[in-house]
């Protein structure tokens, strides 16, 4: 470790690795050394099995500022996947609540 | 004179030894073949875990002629390819400080029982092992000689200090009792130049013997041959004689 950015969280999604398909349970997102990306530090999010051991992992290594498009785009979709969700829960009570139409 | 047809050999392979709190680690172990008496190196891997690289060096440290461990400081952490180990190390905040001592110490102990051992011992590490090098022989005490290469974190503030690593390595620098050799490239960000700088000075203040080299266009890692955009080939070619020189003077 030669920073100490570092973030360990609970995280409910599915992942595919190089066995294939897996349920994650969490999310590790640090600033450091990376393996791969060809500089001295990146950022790097982890989706993982913990259930499983580390064998299931999707891994991802990348710059600061691709990191903040990422975070930019992933937030954008969740905002319209909300705004999606409310719209589509107003037209199903609509049609069917008599009340309403 | 070196002779062509003189025989030799090398054994490599994986062992056990007893690390913290009478745990089992396994460890990766390469010695020259024959009675010795050699001396020996103990090898901290680096962030990104105990991968092949740190196996390639245990086993130069080998053809240089002596008995080198290098233990896997993340075994407690589940198996799988190194990277992916190291990743739920980094993310659960690295490794704590007392475990690796406690482990080092173990590495040492075993290395020394060896009827193959002369009891000349030298610790070296590179990123986070740099770090822990420094940290053990300050730690430890009775150790011949330790290399850092760019270990980052030895120069911590107190608001960076964390449950894992309570103690900036800094600190211990009155207890060295082992003459050290300190590799850094100029262009690092961990450790930075000014990191560099304070430990020295803690050094010249402590009366330690030291020897640090700086290499201008390398950042970290610049041994990594592995890794294109770290390696830096003149600088990786000098800082090997170095290594080499430090641990012929010190360990024999």
């Amino acid at each position: 470790m030669c920073t100490t950015i570092a973030d360990r969280h609970e995280f409910q999604g599915s992942a595919k690795g190089p066995d294939g398909w897996f349920t994650a349970d969490h999310l590790y997102v640090g600033y450091d050394h990376p393996v791969h990306f060809d500089a001295e530090h990146a950022v790097s999010f982890d989706i993982v099995a913990e259930a499983d051991g580390t064998a299931h992992r999707v891994a991802v290594e990348l710059d600061p500022e691709a990191a903040r498009t990422l975070g930019e785009r992933l937030l954008a979709i969740a905002d319209a996947a909300d705004d999606y969700e409310r719209t589509t829960s107003l037209h199903a009570s609509a049609s069917t609540n008599p009340a309403a139409r | 004179m070196t002779r062509t047809d003189a025989y030799e050999g090398l054994l490599a392979e994986t062992v056990t030894v007893v690390g913290d709190g009478g745990d089992e680690i396994h460890a990766y172990f390469a010695r020259p073949l024959g009675r010795g008496p050699f001396g020996a190196v103990v090898l901290f891997h680096h962030l990104p875990g105990w991968d092949a690289w740190y196996r390639a060096t245990t086993r130069r440290f080998a053809e240089y002629g002596y008995l080198a461990l290098s233990p896997d400081l993340y075994c407690r952490d589940g198996h799988g390819e190194p990277d992916d180990v190291a990743a739920r190390v980094r993310a659960e905040g690295g490794v704590p400080d007392d475990r690796v001592v406690a482990d080092a110490r173990g590495c040492v102990d075993w290395l020394r029982s060896l009827p193959q051992a002369s009891g000349r011992l030298a610790l070296f590490g590179t990123c986070s092992g740099g770090r822990h090098a420094f940290l053990c022989a300050c730690r430890i005490g009775d150790i011949d000689a330790v290399v850092d290469c760019w270990g980052g974190r030895i120069v911590v503030g107190d608001d960076d200090l964390t449950a894992k690593q309570p103690v900036a390595p800094i600190d211990y620098t009155a207890d060295l009792d082992a003459p050290l050799l300190g590799l850094f490239g100029n262009d690092d960000k961990s450790p930075a130049p000014a990191d560099v700088d304070t430990l020295e000075a803690a050094l010249k203040q402590h009366g330690k013997d030291y020897a640090f080299h700086r290499y201008d266009g390398a950042g970290h890692g610049f041994f990594y041959d592995d890794r294109p955009a770290a390696y830096r080939a003149e600088a990786a070619v000098d800082g090997w004689r170095k290594v080499r020189a430090f641990l012929t003077e010190n360990i024999g």
